[in-house]
C-alpha cells in the first residue's frame, strides 16, 4: 500500500464575526475529502491562529471572514508565519471579500481567495494541487 | 370543512385521474424528479386537494385576523389599514456617516430606523481595544459612548420614528443610551417605540456575538423586560430571532422550532424572576428570515403565529390576547444571495419579500443586490426599498388579508410545519429546555447538519442556484462597491481620547462601582447602567465591569 501523508488543515475565524456556517461546512467537506481538519472556533487573533497552526503542524490554513476586516487580519497572519519561519504553510481565505481587495491579499501571500458560491470540490482540488506542487514540503 | 361523502368521491376521482390522465402523460414525459421536496426537505406531492386538509377546522385552526390563534394575521385589517414598517438595516463607519444615511433613507420613504452596530460594539469593546483592530465601523456603526449615540440620532425626533437596534449581549447599555439621548431631546421614555434584539440564546447557537455566560445574560434580559414594562411601555423588549438560526443553515421548520423554543426559555426565565406573563409577553417580538421557497415560507409564518398563540395560551396560561400575538420583523435571506450575477439577487429578494408580506409580517428589511460582495451602496439600498414599495403599492397582494389561506397546499404545509416544529420543541423540552439543549450542542448540531446537506445538494446539482451551478456566464467584477472609510478607527480612537480627558472621571468611577456592586446582587441593573451611560462611561468600561462580575462565555467547538 502506498503511504501518503494526510493533509492537515486549520480552519480559522480571525476577527470578531460569528458567522461560521461557511467555515464549518468547509471544515466538514475537507474532512470528508480525507483531510485532517482542526477548527479554531470564533474570535481568534492572528497570533492565536499562527500558534495553533505551528503547534498542530498543519499544511494549510483556511481563513474565513465576513466582517470586512480581511485587509488588516489576513496580511497579519502571513507576517506572523514569516516571523516564525512557518511560511511554508499554504494560506487560503474565504468569505465576503470584494473583488478589488483580492490582488492585494494575494500580493501579501494568500494563495487564493474563495468567494461565496465556490464549489467545495474546487477548494479541495486547489489545496491538493498546490501541496503536490511544492506548498509545504512533505 | 368537507363532508365525508364528497371526500370519498374525491378520493376515487383522484385515483382515477392518476391512473388514467396522469399516467399517460408520465409515460410520454416523465416528471423532472422522482420525488420533490421543499427547502425543509418535506416531500411535495404532485397535487393537493381537500383530502390533504380534511382535518382542518376553520374556526379552531384559522379563525379570523386579529383573533386567536392569529393564523391569518394579528391585526383585524392587516395591510388594508397600514402597510408593514419598511425598515432597512443600516449603519457603518462613524455616527456622523450613519446619521446621514438614516436621514437619506427617511427622505426616501423608509418608515422606521434599523441600526447596525459594528462588531466591537456588539461584543462590548471600545474602538481602541486590541481585538477591535480592523473591525471598527465595518459591519455597522461604531458606538463607544453616549457622545456617539447623540450624534447618531442628531436631528431625528425619537418620538416620531421607531428604531430597531440589532444589539444583543450589551443590549441594556445601548437601550440606556437611547433613553438618555431621548431625554436630551426632551422625549420621555414612555414615548419611545422600537425594538432591541436582546436575544442571547441565538447568539450562542448561531451568531456568536455573546459576552457573558447564559445565566447572567438571561438576567440582563429579564431586567430589561421588567424595567421597560414600567418605564418604556411601547418598547419591544426582545426580538426573538430565527433569522440568524436560518442563516446558519437551519431549515424553515428548524427556524420555527428553535426560535419558539428560545421564546419559551425567555418566558420561563421571566416568570421565574417573578414577572406576570401578561405583564411582559405583549412586548415580545420575533424576527424571521425569508428564503426562496415562496409557499413554504408563507406557510412557515402562518404556522409560527398559530403555534406561538397556542403555546402562550395553553402552556403559559396567558390571558391578555396581546400576549398570544406573534408579531414579527422579516429580513430576506442574506445567505441566499450570490456574488455571481448580483442583479439576480433583486429577483430573489422580491420573491422573499413577497413571502414575508403574504405571510403577514409587521416589518421588513429587504437585502441589497450587492451584499454577497460588500456592504450595500446607497443605490442598491434604494432598489431594495423600492422592491418593498412596489409590492405594497402595485402588486395587489396587500388589498385582502392572508390571500393564500384555503390553498390546499399552503394549509397542508402550514399544518405540517407546525407539527414538525412541535416535535422539535418536545425534544428540546426533554433535553431540559433551550439553554440546556444549546449547552449540549444539540441545536447547533442539527443546524450544521442541515447546512452541510444544503451545500451537498448544491455540489451535486440536485439543488439549482441560478448563476452559480447553472446558467453561469463569464463576468466582469462588479464595480462601485461601498468602501468603509479606513480612517474610522483612527477617528474613533481620537474621540475616545478626548472623551476620557474631558468627562468627569470621578463620576464615571462612582457609577461603575455602583454597577459592580449591584451586579453582585439580584437587583435590576437598568438604573445603574443608565447612570453609567449618562456619566459618559464607555460601552467597553461598562461591559468590562460586568465581565469582572459575570465572567465570559466560552463556546465548545464542533463542526
Amino acid at each position: 500500500m502506498q503511504e501518503t501523508k494526510t493533509i492537515r488543515v486549520l480552519i480559522a475565524k480571525p476577527g470578531l464575526d460569528g458567522h461560521d456556517r461557511g467555515a464549518k461546512v468547509i471544515a466538514r467537506a475537507l474532512r470528508d475529502a480525507g483531510m485532517e481538519v482542526i477548527y479554531t472556533g470564533l474570535r481568534q487573533t492572528p497570533e492565536q491562529i499562527v500558534e495553533a497552526a505551528i503547534q498542530e503542524d498543519v499544511d494549510v490554513i483556511g481563513l474565513s471572514i465576513l466582517s470586512g476586516a480581511h485587509n488588516v487580519l489576513f496580511p497579519r497572519v502571513i507576517e506572523l508565519l514569516r516571523e516564525k519561519g512557518a511560511d511554508d504553510i499554504l494560506v487560503v481565505g474565504g468569505g465576503v471579500i470584494p473583488h478589488d481587495d483580492i490582488p492585494y491579499l494575494k500580493e501579501c501571500g494568500i494563495a487564493e481567495i474563495f468567494t461565496p458560491g465556490t464549489p467545495i470540490s474546487q477548494i479541495v482540488e486547489f489545496i491538493k494541487n498546490k501541496l503536490s506542487a511544492g506548498g509545504k514540503k512533505q | 370543512m368537507f363532508n365525508q361523502e364528497s371526500l370519498k368521491k374525491l378520493e376515487q376521482e383522484k385515483t382515477r385521474w392518476e391512473s388514467t390522465t396522469v399516467d399517460k402523460v408520465i409515460k410520454k414525459t416523465p416528471e423532472r424528479h422522482e420525488k420533490f421536496y421543499t427547502g425543509s426537505n418535506l416531500e411535495v406531492d404532485r397535487l393537493y386537494t381537500p383530502l390533504d386538509v380534511q382535518e382542518l377546522d376553520y374556526m379552531k385552526d384559522l379563525g379570523f385576523p386579529g383573533e386567536y390563534p392569529y393564523t391569518r394575521g394579528i391585526q383585524p385589517t392587516m395591510y388594508r389599514g397600514r402597510f408593514w414598517t419598511m425598515r432597512q438595516y443600516a449603519g457603518f463607519g462613524t455616527a456622523e456617516e450613519s446619521n446621514e444615511r438614516y436621514k437619506y433613507l427617511l427622505s426616501q420613504g423608509q418608515t422606521g430606523l434599523s441600526v447596525a452596530f459594528d462588531l466591537p460594539t456588539q461584543i462590548g469593546y471600545d474602538s481602541d481595544h486590541p481585538l477591535a483592530q480592523g473591525e471598527v465601523g465595518k459591519v455597522g456603526v461604531a458606538i463607544d459612548s453616549l457622545k456617539d449615540m447623540e450624534i447618531l440620532f442628531d436631528g431625528i425626533p425619537l418620538d416620531q420614528v421607531s428604531t430597531s437596534m440589532t444589539i444583543n449581549a450589551p443590549a441594556s447599555v445601548l437601550l440606556a443610551m437611547y433613553i438618555a439621548v431621548a431625554e436630551k431631546q426632551g422625549v420621555s421614555a414612555d414615548k419611545l417605540s422600537g425594538t432591541i434584539q436582546n436575544d442571547i440564546l441565538k447568539e450562542y447557537v448561531a451568531r456568536g456575538t455573546y459576552i457573558f455566560p447564559p445565566e447572567p445574560s438571561m438576567r440582563l434580559i429579564t431586567n430589561i423586560f421588567e424595567f421597560c414594562s414600567k418605564h418604556v411601555p411601547k418598547w419591544n423588549t426582545i426580538s426573538i430571532s430565527g433569522y440568524h438560526i436560518r442563516e446558519a443553515g437551519a431549515t424553515a421548520v428548524q427556524e420555527v422550532a428553535f426560535t419558539l423554543a428560545n421564546g419559551i426559555a425567555y418566558v420561563e426565565a421571566a416568570i421565574k424572576a417573578g414577572l406576570d406573563v401578561d405583564e411582559f409577553a405583549p412586548r415580545l417580538s420575533f424576527f424571521f428570515n425569508a428564503h426562496n421557497d415562496l409557499l413554504e415560507e408563507v406557510a412557515k409564518f402562518r404556522a409560527a403565529r398559530r403555534l406561538w398563540a397556542r403555546i402562550m395560551k395553553e402552556r403559559f396560561k396567558a390571558k391578555n390576547p396581546k400576549s398570544m400575538m406573534l408579531r414579527f420583523h422579516t429580513q430576506t435571506g442574506g445567505s441566499t444571495l450570490t456574488a455571481q450575477q448580483p442583479d439576480n439577487n433583486i429577483v430573489r429578494v422580491t420573491i422573499q419579500a413577497l413571502a414575508a408580506v403574504l405571510g403577514g409580517t409587521q416589518s421588513l428589511h429587504t437585502n441589497s443586490r450587492d451584499e454577497a460582495l460588500a456592504l450595500p451602496t446607497e443605490e442598491s439600498v434604494r432598489i431594495a426599498l423600492r422592491t418593498q414599495q412596489i409590492i405594497a403599492y402595485e402588486s395587489g397582494v396587500t388589498e385582502t388579508i392572508d390571500p393564500l389561506a384555503g390553498s390546499y397546499y399552503v394549509e397542508h404545509l402550514t399544518n405540517l410545519i407546525e407539527q414538525k416544529a412541535m416535535e422539535y420543541i418536545q425534544k428540546i423540552d426533554e433535553l431540559g429546555g433551550a439553554p440546556k439543549a444549546i449547552e449540549k450542542g444539540y441545536i447547533q448540531q442539527e443546524i450544521q447538519d442541515s447546512a452541510y446537506r444544503y451545500q451537498q445538494e448544491i455540489e451535486s446539482g440536485r439543488r439549482i442556484v441560478v448563476g452559480v451551478n447553472k446558467f453561469q456566464i463569464e463576468e466582469e467584477p462588479p464595480k462601485n462597491l461601498l468602501k468603509v472609510n479606513p480612517e474610522v478607527e483612527k477617528i474613533q480612537k481620537k474621540k475616545l481620547e478626548t472623551l476620557r480627558a474631558t468627562r468627569d472621571n470621578i463620576a464615571v468611577q462612582n457609577a461603575l462601582e455602583e454597577l459592580s456592586k449591584k451586579a453582585a446582587t439580584d437587583e435590576n441593573l437598568m438604573p445603574s447602567i443608565i447612570n453609567c451611560v449618562k456619566a459618559y462611561a464607555t460601552l467597553g468600561e461598562i461591559c468590562d465591569t460586568l465581565r469582572r462580575v459575570f465572567g465570559e462565555y466560552k463556546a465548545t467547538v464542533t463542526f
